[in-house]
């Protein structure tokens, strides 16, 4: 083949072979999530309930569901869980990554130990607190037991405090993960710096937080993006641990909209509440998404 | 901070998150007896098998009484072909928008990471559907569809962040060498992909096996998932509740992606370092 006719073979092969292999994707994408939430979007300003029915009833759905108490106890409870179960996540993990991070022995199995949570599923993690916190042969019993006999711990049944062992779950479950990602920052601060701050007599609480801490600013905004994420779309634990319940008081947004779309067949308002919690996600996705696409071009 | 201080403050944390992992294994161990005259921690008097078994073969998930067994081997059916579908997919879109990037790629590739973020109720109701026309609602080859549809996201990103890193002299180096499209990703690309392929194999995996919206809203009887198996099983509500059998079914559920965590967990970890997760 000629030198000529080779170039011109991969000028082809540079043009199209890379749109051609990306275009399945691009256009399960384009489908099935921008379709679906197109879909989906018109959904909820129709009568739907047990099957879906094309009539146009604008924001009638969304009425019902800003009317809807069963909603806004779900709100609350995303704002609880997800305020608690973030902050709390991201003091342990940062904390555990610290203490990790100072030539321990035994790092490696301790690490292991620390991450085998994110293992499980939801699901297993809900089941087996459900288990530990029972109010008859749980925590309460082990502590009678032991002689503590005024001892009491009813969240699980208790509807003002139910949503709070959600977090507890949450939180062993998910804090070993920011521990992760955050020994993984922490390993690839450049150790110069540290050894010139040493040098200069700076106590080791003040390097971290003052030089270690503020370099791990993406760190920690990845991982509050992940964390957020978690939360707004929890479902499995709650479901695994509650069920939504003692009555409605521990659901959240995604509990209540597999209620509403799936047992009782109010696929409309199902339909507006999953609208709602895409709005919530977007708002926090969209300007992060669009200022790291900008930060990565411009640092190139 | 005092050594000695800093070491017990890590060895009670490590006692925290063992706890329900010891939990779970003595009292699926127990006697239902012995569960309620002793206490959570208490150590088992003796160690029987029967609630494993029970809960492998014969447990009763709401009418059914056949145990996990099956929902197990779906489980198994599904995550299989979704991982290496998903994982093979993001690795080539990785490919094409790192290394050949065109005009409008990077559109493409925002619009697929958002993906990642998106909560997947909003997909619900529009998948039952689709899925019903398409003939695979209730199958695991649908649940194998939404798995890759929703995954494609994450593994794009995992591989395209990846590969970011890999020096464009060497895709120059290579075309000079006459090497094409496919010959550069098989010949270089690829064999320099382990950590993020483990990375995205681990991830992918985990994701898949512990799904539970998907299999709780997608699936049906001879479908079902592991997860809603277990949900089932611990939610059916029966005269005596055989908590024995319900840990032994939780440990069941969980096996698998503890093994994958306990043998590969380290290229996890190191493929995190190597920025699969990078800010």
């Amino acid at each position: 083949m000629s030198r000529s006719a080779q170039e011109a073979q991969y000028g082809f092969a540079e043009r199209w072979l890379p749109r051609l292999v990306l275009a399945p994707s691009f256009l399960l994408t384009l489908i099935f999530l921008y379709g679906f939430i197109l879909w989906n979007g018109y959904l909820s300003f129709t009568a739907s309930r047990l099957m879906p029915n094309l009539e146009w009833v604008g924001i009638a759905q969304y009425q019902v569901l800003f009317e809807s108490e069963r909603w806004w106890v779900a709100v609350k409870n995303l704002f609880i869980f997800a305020g608690l179960f973030i902050s709390s996540g991201m003091v342990i993990g940062i904390s555990l990554a610290i203490f990790l991070d100072q030539k321990i022995r035994g790092e490696g199995i301790l690490r292991t130990i620390y991450l085998y949570p994110m293992a499980l599923s939801f699901v297993v993690t809900g089941t087996a607190w459900k288990w530990m916190l029972n109010p008859g042969l749980g925590l309460e019993k082990l502590m009678h037991d032991w002689g503590f006999t005024q001892f009491t711990f009813d969240w699980l049944v208790n509807s003002e405090m139910s949503i709070y062992t959600v977090v507890i779950a949450g939180v062993w479950q998910s804090s070993g993960f920011v521990m992760a990602l955050f020994l993984a920052g922490l390993r690839s601060v450049d150790d110069s710096i540290l050894k010139a701050a040493q040098i200069d007599g700076a106590s080791l609480t003040r390097i971290y937080w003052k030089i270690i801490l503020p370099a791990l600013r993406p760190v920690f905004f990845s991982t509050l993006m992940i964390l957020s994420h978690i939360a707004i779309k929890s479902f499995d634990l709650v479901m695994a641990l509650t069920g939504g319940g003692p009555g409605f008081s521990s659901d959240v947004p995604a509990t209540f909209m597999y209620a509403m779309a799936f047992t009782r067949g109010q696929m409309g308002v199902g339909a507006a509440s999953s609208m709602m919690m895409l709005a919530t996600v977007a708002a926090l996705v969209v300007p992060y998404l669009y200022s790291e696409l900008r930060g990565k071009k411009n640092g190139k | 901070m005092g050594r000695a201080l800093l070491y017990s403050v890590l060895c009670l944390l490590a006692f925290y998150y063992l706890l329900p992992l010891y939990v779970m294994l003595i009292t699926s161990v127990k006697e239902l007896d012995e569960i309620r005259s002793g206490n959570l921690l208490s150590f088992p008097l003796f160690i029987s098998f029967d609630a494993w078994s029970k809960a492998w073969s014969s447990s009763c998930t709401g009418v059914e009484c056949h145990g996990l067994s099956s929902y197990f081997f779906n489980s198994v059916k599904m995550v299989v072909p979704s991982v290496l579908i998903s994982t093979t997919l993001g690795a080539i879109n990785g490919y094409v928008l790192a290394k050949w990037r065109f005009k409008g790629s990077e559109i493409i590739f925002a619009m697929i990471l958002f993906g990642v973020f998106m909560p997947f109720q909003v997909l619900l109701l529009p998948m039952a559907q689709t899925l019903g026309w398409l003939g695979i609602a209730s199958s695991t080859t649908g649940l194998v569809f939404v798995h890759v549809v929703c995954g494609l996201a994450s593994t794009t990103l995992f591989f395209r962040n990846y590969y970011v890193g890999i020096p464009d002299e060497l895709i120059k180096a290579a075309r000079l060498d006459g090497a094409g499209f496919w010959r550069i990703f098989f010949k270089i690309i690829l064999p320099m992909s382990t950590p993020i392929i483990m990375v995205t194999l681990i991830w992918q995996f985990t994701n898949i096996w512990n799904d539970f919206l998907f299999g709780v809203v997608f699936s049906a009887g001879d479908s079902q998932p592991i997860t809603v198996g277990l949900n089932n099983l611990a939610n059916t509500s029966t005269s005596v509740k055989e908590y024995n059998v319900d840990m032994a079914a939780a440990i069941i559920a969980a096996l698998p992606t503890i093994m994958v965590y306990v043998f590969a967990g380290k290229y996890f970890v190191r493929g995190l370092t190597a920025g699969a997760v990078k800010g």
